[in-house]
């Protein structure tokens, strides 16, 4: 009788192991790869209009392009600078974050301590459709139906708030304001800031929780002595990323503002911009110089949203793990 | 004799509370009715206000007669927080009736056997239809899922089942993609493929750009997904001598089958609606065109884009019964998903 072979013990991979391995992290570096050609390619292709204007591109808020009688381009006198744009972009956001960050903080603590257990479903089930709606539908729908409500809430504010200085208007017009476009902004990001906070909020502690009740803590004042204190950090971490969101937004913006290249802090009148929706608007009829120009905007774009949503991701992270 | 003990719920509210807290609601909107026709305030804003103000008001009063100050305070701070779910949720229901209401009148069979090449978009609502922009927008959301479902899988399967030294770096950088703005994608195909090598629109260009935006999305939720498969499944296939491959092939991905395809559901529907790469770069076309390398192809949301531009009574009603097919199809795709992942958890 002879004995089976002796089975050879290893933990060396097998081929099939090492490929699939390879082909995994292959794919998982797609990401990477990715971002890099997208920083690569629009850097290559603005690169030429970013060091002719150098850091006036930033800074300045000229868009103008001068040709000489026989068509060539001058390119002494052609000033691409997206300053104005920028400006808009961050007063957009920013209105919308202003907005949606009190209303989502609330139905965020409304979804996780108040609401019973079917209300919670199907409010869930809501709020992430809402995240799932394109923005073009946003577009319009706050063109038709949000659009007369907020010019109104506008003249309100101008009315009782006109002595604070962004709330001035040096013309009596508001349609398709700033303040417009950041209200629509403000119902785009609700659904992500809320489910952001949402987690962070139902990640508190259920110990803490039930040392504030045992010591006679109401609801309120247990979400202030518990709740606040550990969901602080993660709600500003989705507030950052519903800025990065609204930053980056472009038909909803383009459908509901009046794009006017000049810097204009007065949130109410209507006039503004925004780096998403100034590409769109340019773009069709931009000569290949122009196209250049709005590459670069679009790598600060890109760059801009980059840095902004790392820095909510950093955030949220570090508050989920923290556990105190 | 047998004794029946039924348990009791201290904490539920007895019949007698609930009467007086839709007293209360009774009595705001009430008093609401008084204020409004009394001062020089109108409209819906004043109604809404109003009756949010008093019925704070009077829950606070109640509950501080009942239970002392801070009893009060909660009460306030219960009216507050439920205001905020129904700021956050007025526009969806907004949204759907707006569009259910102006969509219909757009509506017709006709729409899916129609396509525009022989009718423009002043013309009535019972010519044309959306059968180049349904196609367009078929195709392109198909080849984004071929390209993007292998490599957001992929990701997910690095981060759960490899779970190298770049997992960390991996992570941050697909949360990092699915912040990238949709028109940075759309230049970017626009700067690495179309200017120097196509120089044309095509729905394949359009594709690219889709996918950059879905891969987040499907690798966010594939590795949700994946990591609540349960390790025992794993060590069980290895420890019956399959290779790690064999394992995740075999019993991983399996097990996980009905979640990934949420995942692919949720890519379609992140991206069936985008806008402004389509823009840029698929252009679009009056009729069917089946050729994504060739031409450029219509699509549900540029006939959207284009026919709300127009700003013309018919054509805006067009956007609408646009927007309202978009918005079903949406809506589909996100019962479905959710169908699917709440059987999964049970």
């Amino acid at each position: 009788m002879t004995s089976p072979e002796k089975r050879e013990l290893t933990t060396v991979p097998r081929f099939s192991d090492k490929v699939f391995r390879g082909i995994v992290t292959g794919g998982g570096l797609s990401s990477l790869i990715i971002l890099g050609l997208i920083f690569a390619f629009l850097a290559y292709q603005g690169y030429s209009v970013l060091r002719s204007q150098g850091v006036h591109f930033i800074t300045g808020s000229a868009w103008q392009i001068v040709q000489d009688s026989a068509g060539n381009i001058d390119y002494a006198q052609t000033k691409f600078g997206i300053a104005a744009m920028l400006i808009g972009t961050m007063l957009c956001a920013l209105i919308a974050v202003f907005i949606a960050v009190p209303i989502s903080v609330l139905s965020a603590l409304f979804l996780t301590f108040y609401a019973p257990p079917f209300v919670k479903r199907i409010m869930v089930a809501v709020v992430d459709l809402m995240a799932a709606f394109p923005s073009i539908l946003f577009g319009l729908w706050g063109f038709f139906i949000l659009m007369p409500s907020v010019e109104y809430w506008a003249k309100l504010i101008h009315k009782y708030f006109g002595f604070i200085p962004i709330f001035k208007l040096e013309a009596p017009v508001v349609t398709r304001s700033p303040f417009v476009a950041g209200v629509v902004l403000a119902v785009m990001i609700i659904p992500i800031v809320t489910s952001v906070s949402r987690e962070i909020f139902s990640q508190t502690p259920l110990d803490r929780i039930q040392a504030a009740y045992a010591l006679g803590a109401t609801r309120w004042s247990m979400i202030r002595a518990v709740v606040f204190p550990y969901g602080k950090s993660g709600v500003v971490g989705g507030a950052m990323l519903g800025l990065g969101r609204a930053m980056g937004e472009t038909v909803a913006v383009y459908t509901v503002l009046n794009i006017v290249y000049k810097v204009n802090w007065h949130v109410l009148l209507g006039a503004g911009g925004n780096v998403a929706s100034m590409i769109l608007l340019k773009f069709g009829e931009a000569g290949p110089e122009e196209i250049k120009a709005l590459m670069a905007a679009g790598l600060v774009l890109f760059l801009l949203t980059l840095l902004v949503n790392s820095l909510a991701d950093f955030i949220v992270n570090k508050s989920g793990s923290k556990g105190r | 004799m047998t004794i029946i003990v039924k348990p009791e719920k201290p904490w539920a509210s007895s019949p007698k509370q609930r009467a007086i807290s839709a007293g209360i609601i009774v009595l705001a909107l009430m008093s609401t009715y008084l204020v409004v026709l009394l001062t020089p305030m109108k409209g819906k804003l004043a109604y809404g206000l109003v009756f949010f103000l008093l019925f704070i008001l009077f829950d606070f009063i109640y509950h501080t007669r009942l239970y002392g100050f801070r009893s009060g305070k909660d009460a306030i701070a219960r009216g507050v927080v439920a205001s905020g779910i129904v700021f956050a949720t007025l526009p969806i229901f907004s949204i759907l009736i707006t569009v259910f209401i102006r969509g219909r009148r757009g509506l017709y069979w006709g729409l899916f056997s129609n396509d525009m090449k022989a009718n423009s978009v002043n013309d009535p609502l019972n010519q044309g239809g959306l059968v180049h922009a349904l196609t367009g927008t078929f195709i392109l959301v198909t080849i984004a899922l071929i390209i993007s479902l292998p490599i957001g899988i992929l990701t997910a399967l690095y981060l759960t089942e490899i779970r190298g030294r770049f997992s960390g770096p991996i992570k941050f950088l697909v949360q990092a993609m699915s912040g990238v703005p949709s028109i940075v994608a759309g230049l970017f195909i626009l700067a690495a493929i179309v200017y120097p090598i196509t120089k044309s629109y095509s729905g394949f260009m359009g594709s690219l750009a889709l996918t950059i935006l879905m891969i987040p999305t499907i690798a966010r939720t594939s590795e949700e997904v994946l990591l609540l498969i349960p390790g025992e499944l794993r060590e069980a296939g290895l420890a019956l001598g399959g290779t790690q491959w064999r394992t995740v092939a075999m019993v991983v991905v399996p097990a996980a089958k009905s979640g990934l395809v949420t995942a692919v559901i949720l890519g379609i529907a992140r991206v069936a609606g985008e806008t402004a790469p389509i823009i840029l770069l698929t252009g679009g076309g009056d009729r069917v065109n089946p050729n994504p390398f060739n031409g450029p192809m219509g699509s549900l949301p540029f006939y959207i884009w284009k026919s709300f531009s127009v700003g013309t009574e018919e054509s805006v009603t067009r956007a609408w019964a646009g927007i309202f097919v978009l918005l079903m199809i949406v809506l589909v795709l996100f019962v479905s998903a959710r169908f699917l992942s709440e059987r999964g958890k049970s």
